[in-house]
């Protein structure tokens, strides 16, 4: 069995996996905002070459980021023609009549658009979790929201809901295999019939797992007892997180792109008058 | 100055509602520091009770339990009384808090509060006092039980504990895993002067401890050294059996062999079978 608390992890020794995982969720925080201030192709393809160099720097596969399309293919296909069959565009540009719909050129432009900002805005975060352990998640969201915890949000108690269920999502699975197989020894069909039949087939799965995961919520909030666990009060880590150069240099590399996005968008010095071509 | 003090500590599961069931009625006895306590029982004896009242998980109902001199009643000691006794369950999948075995094994360090450097190191010394520093940077889900519970037995550890008690944490490993533990817990007893107290129903485990309580149905029912095996009247009326070679070494006497008292391990049986003439 995969260790599903992995995720979707791809281990491999890398600058962007070492990064620090605080540095790594602004950078991709960073990254989305900067997607939803690009209009013109060009914009696009700047960010696309950018992921591209991360990609190429993670040492992560292109295949596995452009894998993480593939859940959302669907919602891009439908967006995309959505707005191209019914975009309302300038007359000057029109493709054809086709009964209620009117096709646009801009229509087709503004669609294709549409679909390579979905498609930047899945790859980017799924790179993140391809670089970074569910673990050093947690931990970077933790030290990240800590100044919550000053408007009396339970951050630190979140986070170690947090880790505790990955923890436990392997345990659980396991168990469910032998609920499952114990329940087919007993004679449960769980393959034939419809989908109702087939729901109803899982309650006696679903019933003894609920049962167990409370017994070993008990268990293991005893054994947090035992070992004096009193919450965030006087708490240290063994593993502290600390910015390093590399964490700058990213830092940098991303601020510089949106400064990029930002200076094509607004037309910041004049830029769209300097560069050779027009920018779409 | 005992380590551990029971004084006619009773105890009632769901006192006053359905299912009213008396785990303790009047238990008394004190853990002296250093010693390797086995408690024995049979299932429902009441031996699981006692490892959550030692370190305040659950409070007595009548009597008292007292920790070092601190009563675990005493809410603002608590946190200093599981700093002294570590519990370690049975079952080792229920007492991970962590993905990564360093991390899980930091927990408790960390909840001392104690600097990143100290916590490491703690980290380490438990891990290698365990046999298990190879795997620090593993998940603890591919490994066997006893593995698994050496881990468990690590994070009790880092908190330097004075006292280690053992609910069961033998129960539910086959018996390699069994070994692994014993010689674990038996090597943090001789080397670290650790109070060990050891919650079993394996005679072969007890046999192995200075000084061994039987429980029957909420009692102590037997207390004393090696000598409480020859009690074998009252070991079966608390639903226990004689560890295998004691039994063995039975059989064989009364089949005439000339075999002395008091043997209780399989090393003991083999060299007094090797002296017959």
């Amino acid at each position: 069995m995969r260790d599903v608390s992995f995720g979707q992890y791809y281990p491999v020794e890398s600058p962007v996996h070492r990064l620090d995982p605080r540095c790594k969720l602004v950078l991709a925080i960073m990254y989305i905002v900067a997607l939803f201030f690009i209009q013109t192709f060009t914009g696009f393809g700047i960010v696309a070459l950018a992921l591209a160099v991360i990609v190429l720097v993670s040492r992560v596969p292109f295949v596995k980021v452009l894998k993480s399309v593939k859940a959302v293919i669907f919602l891009i296909i439908f967006t995309m023609l959505m707005t191209f069959l019914f975009y309302r565009g300038d007359p000057a540009y029109k493709i054809a009549d086709w009964g209620i719909f009117h096709l646009y050129w801009d229509g087709l432009f503004s669609a294709l658009k549409l679909s390579l900002r979905l498609m930047l805005l899945v790859m980017g975060p799924a790179l993140l979790t391809l670089t970074t352990t569910p673990v050093e998640l947690t931990d970077g969201l933790e030290s990240l929201l800590k100044p919550l915890a000053l408007i009396k949000l339970p951050i630190h108690e979140l986070a170690i809901i947090m880790s505790i269920s990955l923890r436990l999502i392997p345990t659980l699975m396991e168990e469910t295999d032998k609920i499952i197989n114990a329940q087919k020894a007993r004679g449960a069909d769980f393959e034939s019939g419809n989908l109702i039949k087939r729901a109803k087939a899982m309650l006696p799965i679903l019933i003894p797992l609920f049962v167990s995961s409370f017994r070993r919520a008990d268990e293991l909030a005893d054994a947090m007892d035992s070992r004096c666990y009193r919450g965030a009060k006087g708490r240290t880590r063994m593993k502290v997180l600390r910015f390093h150069v590399r964490d700058l240099i990213a830092f940098l590399f991303m601020a510089a792109l949106v400064f990029a996005v930002l200076t094509l968008r607004y037309n910041w010095f004049g830029i769209l008058g300097l560069l050779p071509f027009t920018v779409y | 100055m005992p380590i551990i003090e029971f004084e006619n500590v009773e105890y009632t599961y769901n006192a006053g509602m359905e299912g009213e069931t008396k785990a303790l009625s009047g238990v008394s006895f004190s853990i002296e520091e250093g010693s390797f306590v086995a408690l024995v029982g049979h299932n429902g004896s009441g031996k699981s009770t006692i490892a959550k009242l030692m370190n305040g998980l659950i409070l007595p109902d009548k009597g008292r339990v007292t920790v070092d001199g601190m009563d675990t009643a005493d809410k603002k000691r608590i946190f200093d009384i599981r700093k002294t006794v570590g519990v370690v369950f049975q079952n080792p999948d229920n007492q991970m808090i962590a993905t990564i075995i360093e991390d899980d094994v930091a927990f408790g360090p960390e909840n001392l509060g104690l600097p990143p450097a100290e916590i490491r190191e703690r980290v380490d010394w438990a891990l290698g006092s365990v046999g298990m520093a190879d795997h620090k940077r593993g998940t603890p889900f591919r490994l066997s039980g006893g593995q698994k519970q050496r881990i468990a037995i690590a994070g009790v550890l880092a908190l330097r504990p004075r006292v280690m008690v053992l609910d069961e944490s033998t129960a539910m490993l086959d018996p390699k895993g069994r070994d692994e533990v014993m010689r674990v817990v038996m090597q943090l007893n001789r080397d670290h002067k650790m109070t060990v107290v050891m919650i079993t129903h394996f005679m072969e485990e007890a046999a192995e401890a200075d000084r061994i309580i039987v429980m029957r149905s909420g009692e102590a029912l037997l207390d004393g050294g090696k000598e409480v095996f020859n009690r074998t009247s009252e070991i079966r009326s608390a639903g226990l059996e004689l560890p295998l070679p004691s039994r063995i070494a039975d059989g064989l006497r009364r089949s005439g062999m000339a075999l002395p008292d008091g043997i209780l391990t399989d090393s003991q049986l083999a060299e007094a079978l090797c002296r017959l003439k």
